[in-house]
């Protein structure tokens, strides 16, 4: 019996877990505020959902219902990306070593 | 573009937003981070476009919709000063859970776009998945928002609790599962849309008994959810990029509310089971009897940092409210000018976020490597001739090593006392936010500075 896809997505699911728990373990404590700024930018890669959802169905029709949460997914979602990853930014850009 | 093609590039994004956080764990690298962070996303995006492969009038409405995210994005990422950050990620938070929940919402109504079946015929798997991605997105999304409200200070910080709250959650959340199981059965649109409705209560219900000084938690637990809901929709669209993704979020917010809730001895269920002071402040309040407190002013302060060799700065959420860390860092480089050594030392619960104390020292031109964290700092204190702390209260209160009666006993305190005299710039005598009076005020060595933060601290620099 052939394994089922699920059962591989499942499994880069567990593995990405204990990547995370190892990973985040070795961040600096003095970083967690840019952690969760970048972890909130990342998380916004759900903007593809968002953006397979507007393009669905044929041109003439885009602005069915469905193609509507789409769009407005995408907007929020791209709020996220780019205030997410330049905020990030912006505070990485402030830590700096003391001046020998 | 073909499906395993794509697919690859997708692992490739997963990959990149690993070595983000990676880069993480020390600030050298961090910005090398955030670009391969940067680069996940725009690969994501691009492929996500070729497989789609439909260039006409709706595209160009996609990029339209992008831009206008994105300069908003832009907008508020350039103009957000750093004390507002909590608030900011918890603004940031809502938006990725309702677009998780819209996404979810999308593919319900045309499941045929996303290879999930036909309306009404959708297949188990992607109905249960696609359900708890749009349930853990709209508690995200209305749990953010009250987390927003209470650390803008448009709703109070005080925890809202009410008879039979908990009753009412679970009964809730045990609707979500039922609600999740009849919606596979059905395949009814009334019950999805009733699910994602009680989904948006338990979010408010969720966060709103939940006091201010326990945000670091909340802000924690709703980075995780967002996570949590991200890798729902990445499996209902069967893409790597967003359960890798998912599941990094995910296991990161766990760790920090678990590092928040060590930070303050208490389970991650009292926490989340409501509010700390709500329930001790009666009985210390009317015993309080009244005790004598040295009172300093500016300029003995100055005189006893001026004449001290080493200093420690304990900052505190006092600290932000009164944006007095580039006042501090003038004090202390006139401390340093007159030979004193100076250090910083960070409580893991300081502030209303993970690490927020360590950004804002960072945006006053503090260096990185004179801030230290608790269990770096504690033994230095014994040594120390001066601590100056500056808007924080109850992560330095004694009581919580002496008195087990005290509702924060054998929570990890900096060992302010311990310091030849202490410095405490603080408003008044009130309690903080457990409720309890702070030992440190009555002792021997502790000269009190009843001032505003800023005000205080800048006085300091003039008369040092």
């Amino acid at each position: 019996m052939e394994i089922d896809p699920f059962i591989f997505r499942l499994s880069i699911f567990i593995l990405s877990i204990f990547v995370g728990y190892y990973v985040v373990w070795s961040v600096t404590p003095s970083l967690h505020t840019p952690l969760m700024s970048v972890t909130n930018a990342i998380s916004s890669v759900i903007i593809v959902g968002a953006i397979i959802a507007a393009l669905a169905g044929s041109s003439d029709k885009i602005f069915e219902t469905s193609n509507v949460f789409g769009f407005l997914a995408i907007i929020l979602a791209a709020v996220n990306i780019f205030g997410g990853f330049l905020v990030t930014q912006r505070m990485l850009q402030m830590y700096k070593k003391k001046k020998k | 573009m073909t499906p395993n093609l794509s697919a690859l590039f997708y692992l490739i994004s997963g990959i990149l937003f690993i070595l983000a956080l990676r880069g993480l764990s020390s600030p050298e690298t961090s910005r090398q981070g955030n670009y391969f962070g940067i680069a996940g996303m725009t690969i994501s995006i691009l492929i996500t476009f070729l497989s789609v492969d439909n260039f006409g009038t709706g595209f160009i409405y996609v990029l339209v919709f992008l831009l206008i995210g994105g300069s908003i994005g832009a907008f508020i990422a350039f103009r957000i000063p750093m004390t507002a950050m909590p608030e900011l990620v918890a603004g940031f938070h809502s938006l990725v859970g309702l677009a998780a929940v819209f996404v979810a919402i999308a593919a319900f109504l045309k499941p045929e776009a996303f290879n999930l079946g036909n309306i009404g015929n959708i297949k188990l798997a992607s109905l249960i998945e696609m359900s708890l991605g749009a349930s853990i997105g709209a508690i995200t999304f209305s749990g953010s928002i009250i987390a927003f409200l209470k650390l803008r200070g448009i709703m109070s910080g005080a925890p809202i609790t009410f008879k039979g709250q908990h009753l009412i959650n679970l009964i809730l959340g045990v609707g979500i599962i039922f609600l999740i199981y009849y919606l596979c059965i059905s395949q009814s649109s009334n019950v999805f849309w009733s699910l994602v409705i009680i989904s948006f209560l338990v979010g408010v219900l969720l966060i709103i008994p939940i006091g201010g000084a326990d945000m670091p938690v909340v802000i924690s637990m709703l980075n995780s959810y967002s996570g949590w809901a991200a890798a729902g929709i990445g499996f209902t669209l069967e893409n790597t990029a967003l359960i890798i993704t998912g599941a990094l979020v995910g296991s990161s917010g766990a760790i920090l509310s678990y590092i928040m809730c060590k930070g303050m001895n208490r389970s991650f269920f009292n926490v989340i089971l409501g509010g700390w002071g709500a329930t001790d402040q009666t009985s210390t309040s009317q015993n309080k009897e009244q005790k004598p407190v040295k009172n300093g002013n500016a300029d003995d302060a100055a005189f006893l940092m001026k004449n001290a060799s080493s200093v420690i700065i304990v900052p505190g959420y006092g600290m932000a409210v009164a944006q007095a860390q580039h006042a501090l860092r003038e004090m202390v480089d006139s401390l340093k000018k007159n030979g004193v050594k100076v250090s910083y030392a960070i409580h893991p619960v300081a502030g209303r976020m993970p690490g927020h104390m360590n950004v804002l020292l960072a945006e006053a031109n503090v260096p990185y490597d004179e801030v230290f964290e608790l269990d770096e700092i504690n033994n230095d204190f014994a040594n120390c001739d001066v601590a100056y702390v500056i808007g924080a209260n109850d992560v330095t209160n004694p009581v919580a090593k002496s008195d087990p009666q005290s509702p924060i006993y054998g929570m990890p305190v900096l060992d302010v006392e311990k310091s030849k005299s202490v410095l405490f710039v603080k408003r008044s005598l009130s309690p903080g936010y457990a409720g309890i009076d702070n030992d440190l005020f009555y002792r021997d060595n502790t000269l009190m500075l009843f001032a505003d933060a800023k005000k205080m601290t800048e006085e300091i620099v003039k008369s040092l």
